[in-house]
């Protein structure tokens, strides 16, 4: 993990550390915003005028109600990490940016899935939702709607699983990340 | 004290010390309009939205002042989208207030209501919907700060009806709310010492010099580094004036019509030193065959300017003028130290450059036919006008110019000896800039002569600014160099396209450039003969109580040479026909 600061000057993390570890196919920048009108449609537009993919993207209320915190998932493919966060450091609005290796941080995702079933849920669908550690949610007759937060490859997984059933609807919230306890604080 | 949003906003602006403002009132900014009356403030109305925000620009470029201007919503907000982009590229501090329809009508399409601050986040630094009155002085404060601060740039503060009509207290404090906005100022000395590593070793240096000179008023800095390496420097579009053309060690401008000893210079160096600069395409050509045994020292004040483009070896986040001092200081203490920067053997290396860029520069100088030729016949050379423009100017004189050849021209042929003595529009390449620009400039400095080179293209697409000059007594002189078409574009098409012209033709007659001149209540001339160029030239500048347009009937055909075509190496630089043999003997 390192932090940017607004100069864009990194704080912390070796260089070397980088060297050894392969380079991710994704990163994840955790930036926090003050909390005013139109600050998605700016970070959004940025990435959109610069060319930058962003994989998944999340926004939610930080502890603080002046500030909001953005979760992107920004394609490694599609431009250079450090100029993503130097551009998006000359957002006015735009107070502190937390770059997270996907080694160093703790993913979380949430899915969402109704699924067709005759009466029952069928057993293999009731072990991977036991295996997932999924839930159901809602069920009728025709239905169920389960629910499962869990690592994004885990839930790649279970989405894999899910094919083989009728999916009436499937939505996934992008990933959002905090650091692993071992770097907290650092 | 209570007042209106209106009285507010007009009050915060005196009291930021706006002098002037640019702009055409409108339905949605009616009530901003009314206490501007009893203002202190000039504002200077405009004929079209455009020309109020080139004019801030050109203002701003000349005074290092923000330049102001106020539109209304709809279709005044976005006829002044062009000037925001325009300054958004060539970091002008512009501070735009806009019209906005009243708040409970924002999102119902409203008469003239356009979302402003979504169509200007892609082309300014920053903007601030006003939705409540109380807030009007902390964000014209902020404005003019974000705008004027860091890497300037332009900002809008878009102004709804009843947020102006509103009534509120009024108090100036210097309370700033920007927890995101940190701008660099100090370098970080560890990158200092390493940068002066690398040019204590330098056996081929060059110094590259852009627009972040000027924007941080470190022509004097510059001049101090240059005194104490005598290092070669180039300056780019954006920092012509930044240090005297007669320097020999000046090498001039690079870039796609830039020298041949600048472009040759840049390519054959060991080490780069970019101050302010941020490697354009236009100066690079192709990036990959760019100085490609040059290490690279980069100074900016924008962090995302290093690395976006070519890496450093060096980078240096900093505002110019201090980055430059922390060199020049630490020179200074090796040489309190009898130590020397340095070593005989890098002296001599760098002895030798010097002499042959000096040949560079005597052997490929701004070619064109009948140059120095009294006898030349045929139709006058448009580089004939600038150099005669600038012989006859004085070192004070203010050079604005629009987009395309005459601006090459200009840039390529004006000497240069001041900083802010120069305004295009270069990121942007916005055609038209030039009437209004030196309207701006002139404003800004009402003592200086202000002279526009500009296309007959690019005069046809704004001169109506002139007859705002007529009634506001703004008296520039705008020289025309007349060739009947869009030149660059044809020129294009003459080297690239088979000389095949698409839709490049405008005519030399059409209109009447002296008669438009003279039904804007300015002084105008017709110049067809090489012979009576100085002439013109000298009545134009006895004359300054109007504007003067000087129509130049120039030779229709000519190039602008050098040129380095479009995604080509540097090294691959055309230079003027009358030149290609000799370059082919040199090679």
């Amino acid at each position: 993990m390192s932090v940017m600061s607004a100069q864009g000057k990194q704080i912390r993390e070796e260089e070397a550390t980088e060297l050894i570890r392969p380079r991710p196919s994704h990163h994840l920048l955790a930036i926090k915003v003050e909390n005013k009108f139109g600050v998605l449609s700016r970070v959004a537009g940025l990435f959109a005028r610069r060319g930058f993919n962003i994989v998944s993207l999340a926004v939610a209320p930080t502890e603080d109600e002046r500030f909001s915190r953005i979760s992107i998932v920004v394609d490694a493919e599609s431009a250079p990490l450090e100029q993503v966060v130097s551009q998006l450091n000359k957002l006015i609005n735009v107070v502190e940016i937390k770059q997270l290796h996907p080694d160093d941080a703790i993913e979380a995702e949430l899915l969402l899935a109704t699924l067709k079933i005759d009466k029952a849920v069928p057993p293999p669908l009731k072990e991977a939702i036991i295996k997932y550690k999924a839930n159901i949610l809602e069920q009728s007759d025709s239905f169920v709607t389960v629910s499962c937060a869990a690592a994004p490859t885990k839930l790649d997984e279970l989405e894999n699983l899910l094919q083989s059933y009728s999916i009436v609807a499937l939505h996934r919230t992008g990933q959002i990340a905090l650091p692993k306890l071992e770097f907290l604080g650092k | 004290m209570e007042l209106t949003g209106a009285q507010s906003l007009i009050k915060s602006l005196e009291q930021v010390g706006v002098e002037v403002l640019f702009g055409l009132p409108g339905g949605a900014i009616l009530p901003v309009y009314d206490p501007l009356i009893e203002s202190s403030m000039r504002h200077i109305l405009v004929r079209h939205e455009q020309g109020a925000g080139h004019a801030a620009e050109g203002y701003a470029q000349v005074t290092g002042r923000p330049g102001v201007a106020m539109v209304t919503s709809g279709p005044g907000a976005t006829n002044i989208v062009t000037p925001l982009a325009d300054a958004f590229m060539d970091s002008v501090p512009l501070v735009v207030i806009s019209g906005q329809v009243a708040t409970s009508a924002i999102g119902t399409d409203a008469f003239q209501e356009v979302d402003f601050t979504g169509i200007t986040q892609g082309v300014t630094k920053h903007n601030w919907l006003v939705t409540d009155p109380d807030e009007i002085p902390r964000i014209i404060r902020e404005a003019f700060y974000v705008a004027t601060t860091g890497r300037p740039g332009p900002v809008v503060v878009d102004f709804p009806k009843d947020v102006a009509n509103a009534k509120t207290d009024w108090s100036w404090s210097d309370e700033i709310d920007l927890p995101g906005y940190h701008p660099p100022a100090k370098p970080d000395m560890a990158a200092v010492r390493k940068a002066l590593e690398l040019i204590s070793q330098a056996e081929r240096p060059v110094v590259y010099v852009g627009g972040g000179v000027i924007k941080a008023n470190a022509a004097a800095e510059l001049a101090e580094f240059i005194n104490m390496t005598d290092f070669p420097l180039v300056t780019t579009l954006m920092a012509r004036g930044a240090f005297p053309d007669a320097d020999p060690r000046h090498l001039g401008m690079p870039g796609m019509h830039g020298s041949y000893a600048a472009v040759t210079a840049i390519q054959k160096s060991d080490l780069l030193i970019s101050f302010g600069a941020r490697f354009d395409d236009r100066v690079t050509g192709k990036l990959s065959a760019f100085a490609p045994k040059a290490k690279v020292i980069h100074v900016d004040i924008d962090p995302a300017e290093i690395g976006k483009v070519r890496r450093p070896d060096v980078p240096v986040v900093a505002d110019c003028a201090l980055a430059i001092r922390a060199m020049t200081d630490e020179m200074k203490k090796m040489s309190a130290s009898k130590k020397s920067l340095f070593d005989a053997k890098t002296k001599k290396a760098q002895l030798a450059w010097r002499e042959q860029l000096a040949e560079w520069k005597a052997l490929f100088p701004f070619a064109y036919d009948g140059k120095g030729d009294a006898s030349h016949s045929g139709p006058i050379k448009p580089q004939q006008v600038v150099e005669e423009l600038s012989a006859a100017a004085d070192e004070d004189t203010i050079l604005v110019t629009g987009v395309g050849q005459h601006q090459m021209w200009a840039s390529q042929l004006w000497s240069f000896s001041k900083p802010r003595s120069w305004v295009s529009s270069g990121g942007l390449g916005t055609m038209g800039f030039a009437v209004p620009a030196a309207m701006g400039a002139k404003v800004g400095q009402p003592s200086k002569t202000v002279w526009a080179v500009d296309g007959d293209g690019c005069f046809q697409m704004t001169a109506q600014e002139l007859i705002t000059c007529s009634q506001e007594q703004i008296p520039v002189k705008i020289a025309i160099l007349n060739n009947a078409y869009l030149g660059m574009v044809r020129q294009w098409q003459q080297m690239f396209y088979e000389e095949r012209y698409s839709e490049v033709y405008l005519s030399a007659d059409l209109p009447d450039y002296v008669k438009w001149a003279e039904s804007m209540g300015c002084v105008g001339f017709r110049v067809d003969d090489p012979g009576e160029v100085s002439s013109v030239i000298e009545k134009a500048n006895s004359i300054h109580d109007k504007p003067v347009v000087v129509d130049f009937r120039t030779d229709s055909m000519e190039k602008v040479f050098p040129m380095v075509p479009a995604g080509a190496s540097n090294d691959d630089i055309l230079v003027h026909p009358s030149l290609r043999e000799r370059l082919a003997k040199e090679a």
